[in-house]
């Protein structure tokens, strides 16, 4: 089992560039979501925070 | 006829759609994502030449296809703002903008991060990948362009004039693996003849492809649903 994930995550002697590729890929996905949600959160809570003051 | 095609591109029925849309479309991501990331990292055997680098693939095609597609959706929402005024065409193309200019640098990333290992070189100034280049120039361009004009009124046509002048690249990209002599493979997948890639590498490849396609929808969606509430003061549409 864990002989298997090692292999796995060797990638056959292209590890780094298999990995950092995805790395960079799904970390700008999440960045491209993360930022129009937390604005909207930011909008929301203030938005609210109007209506009851 | 008109009235009802009218009616579909108002920004309050589009608000409406895509709220009850999105929870769909999230679940749908996820599945294709999951699918495509398993079978291609997984399930998929290596390449009988590249070994496991080729599981590359995954992510450089659905980017360099999106950082195309996303600039031909820009052009359409172009033609609908200039020629018929569409409130909707002008928010689609400002907001695919971001997401098109990311995929192109992706698209480039991914490729030479593949292009180290088969091909000794991180980067060569061949047809395609000038061509890729070149397109990532353009979204900055039009990013900055746009920044620079958004509370001008004739902002909006600028920039819809400027994405049609530089859609000329688009087809130069297509082409120009068959154009000129290059390092980059040709197409992998084509319309009208089957693709030159086994099944079990091709399945987790569309997959990916679709949930790519989808992550950009949903992204446009957030961004326009933000844009039309909390810019544009419709909050009684909530």
């Amino acid at each position: 089992m864990l002989i298997a994930l090692k292999n796995f995550l060797y990638m056959g002697g292209y590890a780094f560039y298999v990995w950092s590729a995805y790395g960079i890929v799904f970390f700008f996905l999440a960045l491209q979501w993360i930022m129009p949600w937390r604005q909207w959160r930011r909008w929301s809570k203030q938005s609210a925070h109007e209506q009851h003051s | 006829m008109w009235s009802f095609i009218h009616s579909l591109v108002s920004p309050k029925y589009f608000f409406h759609v895509t709220r009850t849309l999105t929870p769909w479309l999230i679940g749908l991501f996820f599945i294709t994502l999951s699918y495509g990331l398993i079978g291609g990292l997984v399930l998929a055997p290596a390449d009988a030449l590249q070994g496991d680098g080729f599981r590359i693939i995954y992510i450089h095609v659905p980017c360099a296809f999106l950082s195309l597609g996303i600039y031909a959706v820009m052009a359409m929402a172009a033609i609908t703002s200039l020629v018929w005024r569409l409130k909707l065409g002008a928010l689609i193309l400002r907001h695919s903008v971001p997401l098109g200019t990311m995929f192109t640098l992706l698209a480039l990333i991914t490729g030479s991060l593949w292009g180290k290992p088969m091909w000794g070189t991180f980067w060569i100034w061949d047809a395609r990948l000038t061509s890729e280049l070149i397109l990532l120039f353009l979204y900055l361009g039009i990013l900055l362009f746009q920044s620079a004009l958004v509370d001008k009124p004739s902002g909006e046509r600028a920039v819809a004039i400027l994405v049609l002048v530089g859609f000329i690249d688009i087809p130069i990209i297509h082409y120009s693996v068959y154009w000129w002599n290059t390092l980059h493979q040709g197409a992998t997948l084509t319309l009208f003849s089957p693709p030159t890639i086994a099944t079990p590498m091709l399945a987790p490849l569309l997959a990916m492809i679709a949930a790519f396609f989808i992550y950009y929808v949903l992204l446009l969606c957030l961004r326009l649903r933000y844009e039309l509430i909390a810019t544009q003061g419709n909050q009684h549409w909530l």
